[in-house]
């Protein structure tokens, strides 16, 4: 199976989404209108558009504090993400989770979880319901390299792995975990190497191509859905932004050189993306303007939408804590 | 003498520690970049052995730490409150019984510095104030440095200690800054400050108030209020809750027959709570009105700027309580 026109164009105007959206945060969060955390996806949009364009709405993902991209690459709503991040009661969580913590069941997105590989146990229990009651869909979890160190990490692959489970471990290798180098933390040349350990495969891929990563994931997505078990995708990728918006003061000439954030932005994956469906004639310059264009105009209209929407309000503290109320 | 903020006092009193001691060694997530503040330069002055950026494995180098410490070695581990979570089996499995449970053969000099972040809009996983969860499980030292000064010399008793200490540095108290002595201005050379001996930040004669953490400045600022109206506050920071010095708290009490805790902790079994059921105990005859817990609502940390700051201990709260138990 390929990927057609319409599926291109779609990855391509999700991918423009998640930019304009964190653009937005950024400058959002530089006005001193949001307060906490949040941490940007620029550079890294090919992984979680390129996992998703494989994925149905019945499908599920969890991700991590990077969190923004991957409801948006799911389809999520950017009016309700962005009310979200900015605390208020249209937002997907009415304002109780914020930045980290973007999650719309209904769509399949089980949330985005702030501790570092915390939901990787979550999307592998999600698939191990597919498998015990029989119902077609897999599930997809996007972590960092950093997150590959954790034990949930490792016993999750092997519970994954031992049960023929239905989920997708997706690794967003990007270099770092905050300040942290992938070679000052991990003790193999490549978390996908570490497949090999549990039984299952390993895929090394090009995470600034969205058409790479699609085939990955959509391999791994047919092997789940025949019962064929788990697989282990690490996506090679760069966070072009800061760690966390707010985290500036970090010494960050130390951690990565400027010549190295430059060489990576050379690696765009909208440009890329964008000249592949154009060298292919599957869409002309003025039809990828034309997306750009509408796509701010959405981004705009979310922000719109966010500043509009009122706060939560006192009362509404104690609600969602119990299904059944003490 | 200089004024310091409270992570340059943790900062000096990790590099004097490091100094006077070879087997003293850092290890935690981002060091080497001081990601939270408190280690800068540190990697350039000891070598990358003594300051150790550890993988993401919370529980992982927990545990390594107390293994090393079995050794011979005193590692200084830094971490957050919320990660903690995911290195439980370590700090309650082994860290706290260790010792007990091989007869007191295991030595266990680690020191926990443990980021206490709340009240910034970092939600429900970043938020934690966990220290009572820590008080329950015997055999772990709790400290709770709400100034500089007790920063440096808690945390420098803390490092030579033989037991696990975990010592929280509370987020409101971080930008704090005050006078730290240099050791040349002191008699013997050294800040130490002990467990176990709380601090009695003003004396006061009708009411007492025991502020935990960030509560203490809720309590400076509450009494301030009600200073204007001619009440005299007693004001008492613990510094340390395991050991807890419940002879001052008694003594104060039985001086203004009236007690009310401040405490950022979730209000259920919290460290306010506890020292509630002291005072009930052991000083109900000098009590002349209920004790007052001011504490967090027992409710998850929102991220809504409109819902976060409601659940937190203000001065407010503690001056409506302190009418309360003056009524
Ligand atoms: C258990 C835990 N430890 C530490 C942190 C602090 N922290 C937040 S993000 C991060 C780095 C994560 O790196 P990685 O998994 O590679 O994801 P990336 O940020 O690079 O996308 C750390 C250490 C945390 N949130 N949770
Ligand atoms: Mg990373």
């Amino acid at each position: 199976m390929a990927l057609d026109k319409q599926q291109l164009v779609e990855m391509y105007r999700r991918m423009c989404r998640i930019r304009y959206f964190e653009e937005a945060v950024i400058e959002i969060h530089s006005s001193g209108e949001l307060i906490g955390p949040a941490h940007p996806y620029i550079g890294e949009e090919a992984v979680a558009v390129g996992a998703c364009a494989a994925l149905r709405d019945t499908d599920r993902i969890a991700g991590n504090h990077r969190s923004h991209g991957h409801p948006i690459a799911k389809g999520g709503d950017v009016n309700r993400a962005m009310a979200e991040i900015l605390g208020k009661v249209d937002g997907f969580c009415k304002g109780k989770g914020g930045s980290m913590h973007l999650a719309d069941f209904s769509i399949g997105i089980l949330g985005e979880s702030g501790i570092v590989a915390s939901s990787v146990p979550i999307a592998t229990g999600a698939a191990l319901a597919a498998k015990l009651s029989k119902q077609d869909f897999v599930s997809l979890v996007f972590f960092g390299d950093g997150a590959s160190n954790q034990g949930a990490c490792h016993e999750s692959m092997n519970m994954a792995a031992l049960w023929d489970l239905p989920v997708i471990f997706m690794c967003e290798n990007n270099g770092y975990a905050i300040t942290t180098s992938y070679k000052n933390s991990v003790s193999v040349d490549h978390v996908s190497d570490r497949a090999s350990a549990y039984g299952m495969p390993g895929v090394l891929v090009d995470g600034q191509d969205a058409i790479a990563v699609w085939e990955a994931t959509n391999e791994a997505v047919r092997r789940a859905r025949a019962g064929e078990g788990p697989t282990l995708i690490e996506a090679m990728t760069y966070r072009y932004e800061d760690h966390s918006l707010g985290l500036d003061k970090i010494r960050k000439s130390e951690y990565r050189s400027q010549e190295e954030v430059d060489e990576a932005r050379t690696r765009d994956p909208l440009p890329i993306h964008r000249s592949a469906m154009i060298t292919h004639g599957f869409a002309t310059e003025a039809e990828c303007d034309e997306i750009e264009a509408t796509v701010q105009t959405e981004i705009d209209g979310a922000i719109e939408f966010a500043r509009n929407s009122p706060f939560p309000k006192p009362e509404d503290l104690y609600d969602d804590m119990w299904a059944t109320p003490v | 003498m200089a004024t310091k903020t409270y992570i340059q006092a943790i900062a000096e009193a990790t590099i004097e520690e490091m100094e006077r001691d070879k087997a003293v060694f850092t290890m935690g997530e981002d060091l080497r970049q001081s990601v939270y503040g408190a280690t800068a330069g540190l990697v350039e002055r000891f070598g990358e052995d003594r300051v150790l950026d550890t993988p993401l494995s919370e529980n992982g180098f927990f545990g390594a730490a107390l293994g090393a410490s079995l050794c011979g070695m005193r590692p200084i581990v830094e971490t957050v409150t919320s990660f903690l979570w995911v290195g439980m089996d370590q700090l309650i499995s082994q860290a706290s019984k260790m010792r007990y449970m091989f007869g007191g053969q295991a030595e266990l000099p680690v020191t926990f510095r443990v980021r206490m972040f709340y009240a910034r809009g970092a939600a429900a996983h970043h938020s934690d104030r966990n220290y009572p969860v820590f008080m329950n499980t015997p055999g772990l030292k709790i400290i709770c440095p709400t100034n500089a000064y007790d920063a440096k010399g808690l945390m420098k008793t803390a490092v030579r200690d033989n037991d696990v200490c975990l010592l929280f540095e509370d987020g409101i108290a971080l930008s704090s800054r005050m006078e730290v002595p240099d050791n040349d201005d002191l008699p013997d050379g050294e800040l130490l400050v002990p467990f176990g001996v709380a601090n009695i930040v003003q004396p006061g004669s009708d009411v007492t108030i025991v502020g935990i953490a960030g509560g203490v400045q809720h309590a400076i600022d509450a009494a301030k209020v009600l200073e204007a109206e001619g009440v005299s506050a007693e004001i008492i920071d613990p510094r340390t809750l395991v050991p807890l010095d419940t002879d001052t708290i008694l003594k104060s009490v039985a001086k203004t027959g009236r007690l009310v805790v401040v405490d950022p902790a979730h209000k259920m079994c919290s460290a306010g709570s506890e020292i509630a059921a002291i005072v009930a105990q052991e000083g109900f005859w000098d009590l002349q009105a209920p004790i007052q817990v001011v504490a967090s609502e027992q409710i998850n940390v929102p991220y809504s700027p409109a819902l976060e700051p409601l659940i937190y201990p203000t001065p407010e709260k503690v001056v409506a309580a302190i009418r309360t138990v003056l009524d």
